[in-house]
């Protein structure tokens, strides 16, 4: 029993609570305690790597009765994701945020959505999990049109829109299967499922459950908010939705219950391998003809996201390490990318491209922060994107999928040449004459881009040494897909109904 | 008290004198209602979050009948956020303690015997909880729904 797996939801909870009561006597505080309770949180979630797969019962019920919390190798690594990146965007945003009204209620809403990305990390519940989800997606609607500008208010209905319909869609897959096997418990769920014949109940169920969890995490053809959501939020918020929400209530609820509770068949499979790859094409094309700079950035993560679905749906050993891989680096490049492209705005007032340049003489440190995401999403060696990018399409060609190595190859030069552009445009060239007197960005968000940049160049010379990052971040995640697909998740079911 | 007093008596906000009379009467019966659902909540339907909705119902009805004046007088739209932020964190607070039983969340007083008022350990305290935050809550949603307007552009004038 672990008593920390709990707090990882308890504590961002709680804060977001205090934060506010307290900010009514001073509105300073806000700044100490919400990235102070966001760092206990990361802390936490690297304290326990490597420790072994436990369960921990909510107020002592045994499953199926019952809420059951799981830790194992794949909520390790997302927890690490999460909260190592939300500490860096909420650090980011103690000066990024001066701007806005309100600051108190920014960072309550931050953390609520934290404490339910990792509340969907670690249930090992169904209608738990959808619960998460909720708080996740209500408080990202909140975030994304916190500006209360006419784009921002706009973006934000149709997100809440579509998301909740995403919400309605997973709750009947919920409901579908509680229908079909009587307990929301996932281990529980997936051992009556394997006993009972297959139906067409399960497969409208399961086609539910991916439509759901595709809308979340922006797949083409479910991508129509997140081009408008993601840049309409203020940048840090922009990084937790494009480096992490997508991917903890998206990408990772759909593998685990595909390969936990569903079954992995082959149907469910290509499913995912169709969807990853539209949307890697898709997406890479459309963010070559954008001129906004964040715009082009939330193209690209659907894009890249395509990549990394696309890779879990091989169903193979590598193409699971490379999924993981990519989902890790993507989380550290993409957060980068988003807080560099907010601190451009900070400095000079401008997202657009065709309004920017000559940026390198006046923001050194953005300058370069900027280029490292950049090549490192370009996949150019020794950033970590090269290692995750050449492992999908090694996975690729050892499945059998030529045509999907080389459309991943292909979209990796296009992914180069919009990068190229974004930094053609707004880092070199002529400097206008209205940028003359802009200043470099403040020491909070200078730490982060850096911190963010050092992940980036350290992650891709860590994976080249030796096997130790892979062995303890990649592994164990890639063996609960492994066993998911191989052994009907009997390890998964006998940790969670076992304790 | 006494402002509020001569704030209700005031004729020029609010509705009419009917309605005044009658909310008069009713609002004292709906909030106890709304008590009676929340204290028997672990023994008979009802619970923290429908005895919330009633109570918000009774200031909602408030604010209807003799305007947002009076309805913010008994309570401000300060202490509507605040106790809704006190009841989220008795809420959390209850499960922390709960780790003193074993486990977060754990029901670890006295759970009494099934039926009766005094019994079911920690739930009744949730109710509570859970009923501070989300009568406060919906109240407060509605100050914001009252009060703030738009701002008319000289144009549209």
């Amino acid at each position: 029993m672990n008593h920390i797996l709990p707090l990882l939801v308890g504590i961002p909870l709680g804060m977001s609570v205090i934060n506010l009561i307290l900010s009514k006597a001073s509105k300073r505080i806000s700044d100490v305690i919400a990235p102070l309770a966001v760092l206990a949180v990361a802390v936490l979630s690297f304290y326990l790597l490597g420790t072994e797969t436990t369960a921990y019962w909510m107020g002592g019920w045994y499953p199926p009765f019952g809420i059951t919390l799981l830790y194992d190798g794949l909520t390790s690594l997302l927890l690490i994701v999460v909260n190592t990146v939300a500490f860096l965007a909420i650090f980011y945003s103690i000066s990024y945020m001066e701007k806005y009204t309100s600051k108190p209620k920014f960072y309550s809403l931050f953390l609520l959505m934290l404490a339910g990305m990792n509340g969907v990390v670690i249930t090992g519940d169904l209608f738990n999990m959808f619960v998460f989800l909720e708080i996740a997606s209500i408080a990202s609607y909140a975030l994304v049109g916190f500006g209360v500008e006419h784009e921002e208010l706009e973006a934000s209905f149709k997100y809440l829109i579509l998301g909740s319909f995403a919400s309605t869609m997973i709750l009947l897959g919920i409901a579908l299967t509680y229908a079909m096997t009587g307990t929301v418990n996932m281990a529980d769920a997936a051992t009556m499922l394997q006993s009972i014949p297959a139906s067409k109940t399960m497969a409208f169920a399961a086609g539910a459950f991916i439509m759901g969890f595709a809308l979340k995490s922006g797949l083409v053809p479910f991508h129509a908010w997140l081009p408008d959501a993601h840049p309409s939020a203020p940048a840090p918020v922009s990084a937790m939705l494009s480096g992490v929400l997508i991917k903890a209530i998206g990408v990772y609820a759909m593998l685990r219950v595909i390969f936990n509770v569903l079954g992995p068949t082959a149907i469910n499979l290509n499913i995912m391998v169709v969807l990853g790859a539209l949307s890697m094409a898709v997406g890479g094309f459309l963010a070559l003809g954008q001129n906004d700079m964040k715009r082009m950035l939330a193209y690209s993560s659907i894009s890249q996201i395509g990549y990394i679905v696309m890779a879990f749906g091989l169903g193979t050993h590598l193409g699971f390490i490379a999924g993981l891989f990519h989902l890790f680096n993507h989380a550290a490049f993409k957060s980068l990318l988003f807080l560099s492209s907010g601190a451009i705005e900070h400095a000079t007032g401008t997202k657009d491209l065709r309004r920017l340049g000559g940026l390198s003489g006046k923001l050194p440190v953005t300058t370069t922060t900027t280029i490292a995401g950049a090549l490192s999403i370009s996949g150019v060696p020794p950033f970590n994107g090269f290692f995750s990018k050449l492992l999908i399409i090694i996975a690729c060609v050892s499945a059998g999928r030529w045509f999907l190595a080389a459309l991943a190859a292909t979209i990796s030069v296009v992914t180069l040449i919009y990068f190229f552009k974004m930094m053609r445009f707004s880092l070199f060239g002529e400097l206008p004459a209205k940028l003359q007197k802009i200043r470099e960005v403040p020491f909070p968000m200078a730490f982060s881009l850096i911190a963010l940049s050092v992940i980036c160049l350290a992650v891709g010379i860590a994976y080249f040494v030796g096997p130790t990052f892979s062995e303890l971040f990649l592994e164990p995640g890639a063996n609960v897909l492994l066993d998911g697909l191989k052994n009907n998740a009997a390890n998964y079911i006998s940790s969670v109904l076992g304790g | 008290m006494n402002n509020i007093r001569e704030l209700s008596k005031d004729e020029s906000s609010g509705m009419t004198i009917i309605v005044k009379t009658i909310s008069r009467l009713v609002l004292s019966f709906i909030l106890l209602f709304g008590f009676y659902i929340i204290l028997y909540g672990h023994i008979t339907p009802g619970g923290g979050f429908a005895g919330g909705v009633i109570l918000s119902i009774s200031y909602v009805l408030l604010m209807l009948a003799f305007g947002s004046k009076v309805a913010l007088a008994k309570l401000s739209n300060f202490w509507a956020s605040m106790l809704d932020n006190l009841g989220a964190l008795a809420f959390i607070v209850i499960g922390f303690l709960g780790l003193t039983g074993g486990y977060f969340m754990t029901n670890f007083i006295w759970h009494g015997h099934p039926g009766q008022l005094i019994s079911a350990g920690i739930i009744p305290l949730c109710n509570i909880a859970i009923a501070i935050k989300v009568s406060a809550a919906l109240y407060a949603i509605f100050i914001g729904l009252s009060i703030y307007g738009r701002i008319v552009t000289e144009e549209e004038k």
